[in-house]
């Protein structure tokens, strides 16, 4: 028998004639795909489109094809599923992959149209107007108190005003990613972005590399179920705290950085030993109720000298609720995590199955925070596929604060979704710890395309703001009646708080 | 029908777009003066408006009755009247309820049952409920709106209605017999609706309490605001923008008690390249105003006049995207859509102005109650200069005053 029944996704075709035999593609892939005998000859099988190969050829002779071979057709029962069963026959495993859930359920971001404005209104020009999208990330309090200034006008009162909140230029951050499930230079990538753009990156839960200090007004530290990297010193550097809960693409599900990734450098910022595997597991075994992440978001402020403590978890069914507690135990934050959020490693049973959209999460939990009069005790954070800035638009005017960017920011740095993060074998260098990979970014210059990313998607916003007739995105914020839904069920309109278009 | 209310839900969406016209006079003596001064500037704004629309506010009316809350009701039918009374004879006392006296005018038709009553809560009604009076007027207020099918409350503050319908303004002024009203602030209101239901009570001012609004232009961060504003209880129910700049002036200046200057500034916010060029004190200030009101920032373009009793105060957008002057002539300060309305009052102003974007333009009725926290012990001239902002205007309210 051969050893797998699974045919290859993709051909690789080299236009023999015009290549130059460099043999380039055979040192750009990270994947193994080329072996080289006078000519680079391809193995198919090995193949995860990623285009490195195709970026690098000076002859432009590679292209890659998707297989043609065909199935019986069955809608019933894919390709997809059939491959699924023949890998699990064969190997016994959970099945393992990763970024966002690519499977074909409904993106309600397309389902919905920003509104502009004519005559009655006049939209405003931002290129000639002011267009303001500084967002202040934390705890507002109910009501502004203030008292005479003795100069006849007035001041905050004690304890009057806003409390320590985060100043962000533009209201995008980027999503949590950690130190050995991306490489340093993608953290250094991000931090550096972060400053420049006067945003925040975040550490994920692989704790915080010392090369990023210089930056660490414009870090989020996390702390997660495995504690990697958590010291005081760790709590004391980071702008905000935040405690993972959960992550869209494997709500209720742990985890594992497999040992061969603990080289030294992430050994020493996670504090584990090296080449030991890095387990976070599913629930943090100190919280096993909400009054416990009470006592954490507390330990963790009294530890950190009273800064913003966030807390990250995965949309799931019953969000509202979840979310309202996580406010009234004290976050400054909640950041909500779609089930299209990506992932370096998940088990695809879980990525493909496990949880709601975030479109939905933020309209039940804005909601929800509304009814229950603390909207303003929290920000809320929104991530999981904001793929343009028509959806941060969109999250925002649905009642996100802020939105946080991952695999948009990691595409700007190469990343092509081949969703093989998994492997370790990044050939653009991004999820990967081999250094003849890592070395592939250089961190200014990958600095340099996620700072161009924020700016355009800030344009754009601005762009956008201007259309809607407001000139800052405090008026867009939680301002659903600027948005109509298109081919959406009527459940869902109410759901989100938008009405049909034409209405 | 012209009583039927549409609703802003899910059922019948839909916002009333709109440019006007506006006028505000006020005497800062607190001398009174007939409906009529009132309708000579928006006689000459009718341009502003196309018939769909006109209304009035007149401040120091009721003479008679000036510690009731004077509600003037719109009805649709006798049962929707019938379904208000037993409401409010739940709560209050209702010391006098009449029709409202009107004449008939060509041009204004259609109107429901307008009825007026002047009120007080029952007996130990506060203490009951454990709210303020205020809260409970407020409470009444919503109840009725939201709850009984085809009744309307158009005022309900003390010494104070308003008087509006669909119609121009001065047609609306003459149903209402304005003229044989005595008042020392007036606003008054012409409406162009882009899209309207002829409702009677979709006319401006719109009012809660004391306060009244007359507004021109169109409020495009109407979705956050109302939703902001239903976090406190406040339903907005009318399905047009002018409402919720009523609604945001009584929660910033009642409930949470800020100045007058400061609520004006959180809804016709600074720039933060100028809040961050403010010295740190006031920077501070201004950050949290802006962070903690944003939702409450009146985004659009606009011109409001808040009427209230002790004056007014007119404020336009954060880059003057609606028309606005402003003059004085004596102790009479006068803002409008138009210098027109302004010269068709008071020929030769002693000054005219145009007030810049974000800016606001008051007038305080002397030895009237002041719209500031309770705790804060300014004198009103304090007061005057914290909220006219700039130091030449300062000294021109010191003049008058003088």
């Amino acid at each position: 028998m051969p050893a797998t029944f699974i045919q290859p996704e993709f051909r690789v075709k080299i236009d023999y004639d015009r290549c130059h035999k460099c043999g380039r593609c055979v040192q750009q892939c990270g994947w193994g795909v080329y072996d080289f005998n006078e000519r680079p000859i391809p193995h198919d099988e090995k193949c995860r489109a990623c285009h490195r190969c195709v970026t690098f050829c000076p002859a432009r002779c590679i292209t890659i094809e998707r297989n043609p071979l065909a199935y019986r057709d069955n809608d019933n029962w894919t390709a997809g599923l059939r491959k699924a069963v023949w890998k699990q026959a064969e190997t016994g495993g959970v099945l393992l992959t990763s970024m966002g859930n690519p499977q074909p359920y409904p993106r309600i971001f397309d389902h919905l149209l920003l509104d502009a404005c004519q005559v009655t209104n006049p939209s405003i020009d931002p290129l000639r107007e002011p267009m303001e999208l500084r967002t202040y990330l934390g705890r507002k309090p109910d009501a502004v108190k203030v008292e005479p200034d003795g100069a006849g006008g007035f001041k905050l009162a004690e304890d009057g005003g806003m409390s320590r909140n985060i100043e962000l230029a533009t209201p995008i951050i980027f999503s949590p990613m950690s130190y050995g499930s991306v490489s340093l230079n993608v953290h250094k990538s991000l931090a550096m972005a972060a400053e420049r753009c006067g945003i925040l990156m975040n550490t994920g839960e692989g704790g915080l590399h010392e090369d990023l200090y210089p930056y660490q007004d414009h870090v989020i530290v996390q702390v997660a179920s495995g504690r990697f990297g958590v010291g005081p010193e760790y709590l004391q550097r980071g702008a905000a705290i935040e405690i993972k809960i959960g992550q869209g693409a494997k709500p209720g599900i742990g985890g594992h950085l497999p040992g061969e990734k603990i080289n030294k450098e992430v050994s020493s910022t996670r504090m584990i030993p090296q080449g030991t595997d890095a387990i976070s597991p599913a629930p943090h075994h100190d919280i096993y109720s909400i009054e416990d992440l009470r006592q954490l978001i507390y330990a963790l402020k009294e530890a950190s000298g009273y800064k913003p403590v966030g807390v990250k978890i995965a949309a799931v069914h019953n969000v509202g609720a979840i979310a309202s507690g996580i406010v009234r135990a004290g976050a400054d934050y909640v950041y909500l995590d779609g089930f299209r959020g990506g992932t370096g490693a998940a088990p695809a049973v879980i990525r493909d199955h496990v949880g709601i959209p975030v479109e939905i999460a933020i309209a039940v939990v804005d909601q929800r925070l509304r009814d229950e009069g603390i909207r303003n005790q929290a920000s809320i954070v929104a991530a999981g596929s904001i793929r343009s800035s028509a959806d941060v638009a969109k999250a925002i005017a649905l009642g996100a604060d802020v939105v946080a960017i991952g695999t948009a920011a990691l595409v700007a740095l190469g990343c092509h979704v081949c969703q093989s993060c998994h492997t370790g074998s990044c050939s653009w260098g991004i999820t990967t710890q081999k250094p003849e990979l890592t070395r592939r970014i250089d961190p200014e210059w990958g600095a340099e395309r996620v700072t161009n990313l924020i700016h355009a998607w800030s344009h754009e916003l601005q762009e956008i703001l201007g259309a809607l007739g407001v000139n800052a995105i405090e008026s867009l914020r939680g301002s659903r009646e600027r948005l109509r839904s298109i081919g959406l069920d009527e459940q869902t309109c109410r759901i989100l708080g938008v009405k049909p278009a034409g209405m | 029908m012209s009583a039927t209310r549409p609703r802003y839900a899910e059922e019948a969406p839909f916002k009333i777009h709109g440019g006007c016209g506006l006028a505000g006079i006020c005497d800062e003596s607190g001398k009174v003066m007939s409906g009529e001064q009132i309708i000579l500037a928006m006689a000459v704004q009718r341009d502003r408006g196309n018939g769909l629309g006109g209304g009035f506010a007149g401040y120091g009316i009721y003479p008679e009755f000036p510690d009731h809350f004077a509600f003037h009701l719109m009805y649709h039918d006798e049962h929707a009247r019938e379904q208000t009374e037993a409401l409010l004879a739940e709560h209050c006392v209702v010391d006098l309820a009449e029709p409202m006296p009107t004449r008939p005018v060509k041009g204004v038709c259609d109107a429901p049952l307008l009825w007026r009553y002047f009120l007080k809560p029952l007996p130990g009604e506060i203490e009951r409920l454990e709210l303020s009076e205020e809260d409970m007027v407020v409470r009444l207020v919503m109840t009725i709106n939201a709850t009984v099918d085809g009744a309307f409350v158009a005022s309900s503050g003390k010494n104070m209605g308003v008087f509006k319908g669909v119609g121009f303004p001065e047609e609306i002024g003459h149903f209402y017999r304005l003229e044989e009203y005595e008042g020392h602030t007036w606003t008054g209101h012409n409406r162009f609706p882009t899209n309207t239901p002829g409702w009677w009570g979709g006319a401006h001012p719109f009012a809660l309490l004391d306060w009244t609004i007359v507004h021109n232009g169109e409020i495009s961060a109407y979705g956050i605001n109302s939703r902001y504003l239903e976090q406190f209880g406040y339903k907005c129910t009318l399905g047009t923008d002018t409402e919720v700049a009523a609604y945001l002036f009584d929660l910033m200046l009642r409930r949470h008690g800020l100045p007058l200057e400061l609520a004006c500034t959180a809804l016709a916010a600074p720039l933060w390249s100028d809040i961050d060029r403010m010295p740190p004190e006031k920077r501070e200030l201004m950050r949290s105003l802006r962070a903690v009101y944003g939702p409450a920032m009146l985004n659009g373009p606009f011109a409001i006049i808040l009427g209230f009793n002790g004056g007014m105060v007119a404020l336009n957008d954060r880059i003057k995207l609606r028309p606005l002057v402003a003059a004085r002539a004596g102790s009479i300060v006068i803002v409008a859509s138009e210098e027109a309305a302004i010269r068709a009052v008071a020929p030769n102003p002693d000054a005219v102005w145009m007030p810049k974007a974000g800016e606001p333009t008051v007038a305080r009725v002397q030895g009237m109650p002041w719209p500031i926290h309770g705790d804060l012990h300014l004198t009103p001239q304090q007061v005057s200069c914290a909220v006219l902002g700039t130091e030449d205007v300062c000294d021109e309210a010191v003049e008058v005053t003088a």
